[in-house]
């Protein structure tokens, strides 16, 4: 972990996404090419602030009727019943389970709002050119970008319980508007995670004198 | 101190996609992994007849994820009426019940995405193996980079083991081949993503061109 690091971007130097590659900046020409395998190139994702905070803000926002609505209905012959993401954990948690309640609950409680605080937090800290602690900024993202997916759960459970729960006699099992929001929260997060581009964490390292030894 | 050597080889560097950090590329050792100096990110890997292997674990794949969708899931039996899902039969009924969203996310994140993934990879794979130069290995490898976090089978796989508890409290529950060939699929397909490497590709397709 040296510090002395000379980033591409500092040399004019565009890195290429795909192949890693390092291309050179052509003056005068319009967009710039990977020379060896021909991906368009940026220094940084374009308007990657922005972008992930329209993505982020999104997610905030549908992550209320995500929590609040039902994201299943219920119907048999005698009662309908509804149920919220953690009315459905509270029933895996009474019905013995306590192992599968608590994946549940890291998957769709803890993941999404983790993912969303950690965004929010290394936004901010990206538009104050904070220099604090850039590697481990780095990891945060590595992990928000790896777990993003997992918060999928619930839907993947909403979705075979109603495939299988056909009985016309018995008990029809139906989405509910919570699953769709929490559906829109879970893509929401994963795209404002790729827009973000984790190299801005470590700008603000490359200009001005060099903060105190980390 | 290398920071401002005169004549920069730009073959020979390589810069970090996650700190932007300039390094120079090194030849690994058999099996052996380079990590960014700066922020540790993995930069490229050496994967000793990776892309042999990253063909083998494909072609099974494909064979678990046609077994995946030509079976049921699982199945549940109340007082002598069963009713059995498949994967195809879930997202297709989610579809009917006008439940567009949930049904499209469903479906490309179980159906779609693993089916370009496996598509992909034979078509890239196989060329090469055979020492053919394909044109389209470019766009192949820049969608199968762009693709990979939408394919979420190990993810199904949990929500189906979760939802087939939560029925086993009020019906008999019967698992299908489906599940098993998808629980296969899992370790297949991460096994194929460590043997592929991109940079091997490249090398390949640089040394055939």
């Amino acid at each position: 972990m040296s510090d002395v690091a000379m980033t591409a971007a500092q040399l004019g130097f565009y890195g290429c996404p795909t192949c890693r590659r390092v291309t050179e900046r052509v003056p005068s020409s319009g967009d710039v090419r990977c020379g060896l395998c021909g991906t368009p190139l940026y220094l940084r994702k374009p308007n990657s602030i922005s972008r992930t905070w329209a993505m982020l803000l999104s997610g905030y926002m549908l992550y209320i009727p995500a929590n609040v609505l039902p994201v299943m209905h219920t119907g048999s012959l005698f009662a309908t019943q509804s149920d919220t993401i953690m009315s459905g954990i509270v029933y895996l948690w009474t019905s013995g389970s306590w192992y599968l309640a608590a994946i549940v609950f890291i998957a769709s409680i803890v993941v999404p709002a983790a993912k969303l605080a950690v965004l929010t937090f290394l936004l901010v800290s990206v538009q104050r050119r904070s220099r604090w602690a850039p590697f481990d900024r780095t990891t945060m993202y590595r992990v928000v970008e790896f777990i993003g997916r997992w918060s999928m759960l619930d839907i993947f459970v909403v979705t075979i319980l109603v495939a299988l729960v056909r009985l016309q006699s018995l008990a029809t099992i139906t989405v509910g508007w919570g699953a769709v929001a929490f559906g829109a929260v879970v893509v929401l997060t994963m795209t404002a995670a790729m827009q973000f581009d984790p190299r801005l964490i470590w700008d603000p390292l490359a200009d001005g004198p060099r903060s105190r030894v980390d | 101190m290398t920071s401002k050597s005169e004549s920069i080889n730009l073959s020979e560097l390589i810069a970090c996609h996650d700190c932007d950090s300039l390094q120079r590329r090194v030849p690994l050792p058999s099996g052996g992994a380079a990590r960014c100096s700066r922020c540790d990110a993995l930069l490229y890997r050496s994967c000793p007849n990776g892309m042999q292997r990253a063909l083998a674990y494909t072609v099974a794949a494909l064979f678990l994820f046609l077994i995946a969708n030509a079976y049921p899931i699982a199945g549940i039996e109340v007082q002598g009426d069963r009713q059995a899902a498949s994967l195809y039969g879930a997202v297709f009924l989610l579809w009917q019940e006008g439940h567009i969203g949930v049904a499209t996310l469903v479906g490309f994140t179980t159906l779609v995405t693993p089916s370009i993934q496996i598509g992909l990879m034979l078509f890239l794979l196989i060329p090469l193996q055979l020492n053919h130069l394909i044109t389209g290995a470019v766009p192949v490898l820049r969608v199968l980079r762009v693709v990979r976090p939408w394919s979420m089978m190990e993810v199904f796989f949990l929500g189906v083991l979760v939802s087939l508890f939560k029925l086993e409290q009020l019906a008999q529950v019967e698992t299908g081949v489906a599940l098993w060939a998808f629980a296969a699929m899992i370790p297949v397909m991460i096994a194929s993503r460590m043997a592929f490497e991109p940079d091997e590709v490249w090398e390949k397709v640089s040394a055939l061109s």
